[in-house]
């Protein structure tokens, strides 16, 4: 996250937005040389075309994907099912956090199931989920959920509870309900620490979402993946693959620009 | 005792009363039949299949692979990236070239990347352990990078100014002081290593816990599954546990220790 933080300073007048695309240019040129040795690579014919598909063949494999529908259909369901996991999971994992922080008994009740399930790798449940839901959209988005809430409910948790209680003293005596304490007063304050849970959320939701498409696979991008990988058509491998990682950072970004929208009341450090 | 080592036994106790609880509720009803014992097999059952399992020694083999391969994965990936984070956070160059790569690589699903490691490399140890480097790397070189270059600049400009050479500074000023943040960046790549782990395991067959487990499935042997759940959980756990007992090792003297 932080290895993002080099952007050149915005411009108003016409030479300095000249200057600051001469600087993303500077910046991004590393990108492009890596780019280049790929191609080079290719084209020298020290490695197969088969075993590293020219830039060219996959920008043209991408193109095919796309016009056929393949890859729309693909990703929709695919994005689907992470946004669907990830939305319940946001949802209850909130819920459970907070609940957590402030009921006692709620949290002797979920707290050691928290502490076992934590540090288990999420990918060890496909097959149980399989098992549960069979290969249909159920088992997958279950998954996603699974996954995703636990992030959700420690964070939540923790800002919660690392609310300064001399703030919810004052709330209290000028009168306010404990639903007031919670809305105005916890939420917010907990707010920073959830949405970083959040963006470690949608993080595994795209790690779950690859895997369990690649272990069940029957649609979706990761099937899309395997299939052209089975079938050898690897440029086309080339092309979803690296839009499945674009996709991902795409989505990584645009939720942490959210989220500096959302804090932009906190002073930064 | 303290009133407030009291409360705390007592919260201790209630947990574990509530996961014992929940065992005999699980245990009792897939016994009486209301699940069914497919879907949810007995706890006792899945018990008896890793003790059959551990005395015929197939568990060990299988945890012993899987340890093998996410702690090669993640070793070599520590030792690539703790120094390139440094580097980035020391020299201009080395920053100018690496940081928007990893800018980029960071929040990407590194596991997409899968068939082509299997393209590449087959589907043996080799291409598991490289997909394992590759997902933990990015994490460490992050946070390596972050930690180094928001270390304090006066304890480094009074070693200077001491007359302390460039690798002096390193090994007694940046090292320690970015420390807490190197093991932070280890501590959240472990667990993407280990999911990263089974997911290979599971996809290219083989021993191993995923290897197992996905074989399990297929041949809808539930209680097979249910074990490898628990050796992937207990495996999980004491690694994660580890590497928490290193880090309260390694900052003894960091005032994180000291609170209590």
């Amino acid at each position: 996250m932080a290895a993002g933080d080099m952007r050149p300073v915005a411009a108003v007048d016409g030479r300095g937005s000249l200057l600051a695309v001469v600087a993303l240019c500077v910046r991004y040129l590393p990108v492009l040389i890596m780019l280049a040795v790929w191609e080079l690579v290719g084209r020298s014919g020290l490695v197969s075309q088969q075993m590293l598909p020219g830039i060219g063949a996959i920008a043209a494999a991408f193109l095919d994907l796309l016009q056929s529908g393949e890859l729309v259909v693909n990703a929709w369901r695919s994005l689907s099912r992470a946004a669907t996991g990830l939305g319940l999971a946001v949802l209850v994992g909130m819920t459970v956090g907070l609940l957590m922080a402030t009921r006692p008994l709620v949290r002797t009740l979920i707290n050691p199931l928290v502490r076992i399930l934590y540090p288990m790798p999420k990918s060890a449940l496909i097959p149980l989920v399989m098992i549960w839901f069979g290969l249909g959209d159920v088992s997958k988005i279950f998954l996603i959920f699974l996954g995703c809430l636990l992030p959700v409910i420690v964070s939540a948790y923790n800002g919660a509870r690392g609310v300064n209680p001399f703030i919810v003293w004052s709330a209290t005596s000028l009168g306010a309900s404990k639903e007031q304490v919670l809305r105005e007063i916890i939420l917010p304050a907990a707010l920073p620490d959830i949405l970083a849970g959040c963006r470690t959320a949608l993080a595994f939701s795209f790690i779950l979402m690859v895997s369990s498409e690649f272990v069940i696979a029957k649609d979706g991008l990761g099937f899309l993946i395997g299939s052209l990988g089975d079938g050898g058509n690897y440029p086309a491998m080339f092309a979803v693959i690296l839009t499945v990682a674009g996709t991902g950072f795409v989505a990584d970004r645009l939720f942490g620009s959210f989220v500096s929208h959302r804090l932009r009341w906190k002073e930064q450090a | 005792m303290s009133p407030l080592s009291l409360i705390r036994h007592r919260d201790r106790l209630l947990q574990a009363l509530v996961l014992v609880g929940l065992v005999s509720v699980w245990e009792l009803s897939s016994r009486a039949g209301w699940v069914h014992p497919f879907l949810l097999p007995p706890p006792s059952d899945v018990l008896a299949r890793l003790f059959a399992d551990m005395q015929s020694g197939v568990v060990f083999v299988d945890l012993g692979l899987t340890l093998y391969r996410a702690v090669t994965g993640f070793v070599i990936a520590a030792v690539l990236a703790v120094p390139l984070g440094i580097m980035m956070a020391r020299r201009r160059g080395v920053q100018w070239f690496f940081d928007p790569l990893i800018s980029i690589g960071f929040p990407m699903p590194k596991i997409a990347f899968v068939p082509i490691f299997i393209l590449w490399f087959d589907i043996y140890d080799t291409s598991k352990v490289i997909m394992i480097t590759f997902s933990c790397f990015f994490p460490i070189v992050t946070a390596t990078y972050s930690g180094t270059s928001h270390i304090d600049k006066w304890p480094l400009w009074s070693a200077r100014s001491l007359g302390a050479s460039e690798s002096q500074l390193l090994r007694e000023i940046i090292l320690p002081l970015a420390s807490p943040a190197i093991l932070t960046g280890l501590q959240i790549a472990l667990p993407v290593g280990m999911i990263t782990t089974i997911v290979t395991e599971m996809l290219m067959g083989g021993s191993g816990v995923g290897g197992a487990m996905i074989a399990a499935g297929r041949f809808a042997d539930s209680v097979g599954v249910f074990a490898g759940i628990i050796e992937i959980a207990m495996l999980g756990m004491v690694v994660i546990r580890a590497l928490d007992w290193l880090r309260a090792r390694l900052l003894v003297w960091h005032p994180e220790n000291r609170a209590h």
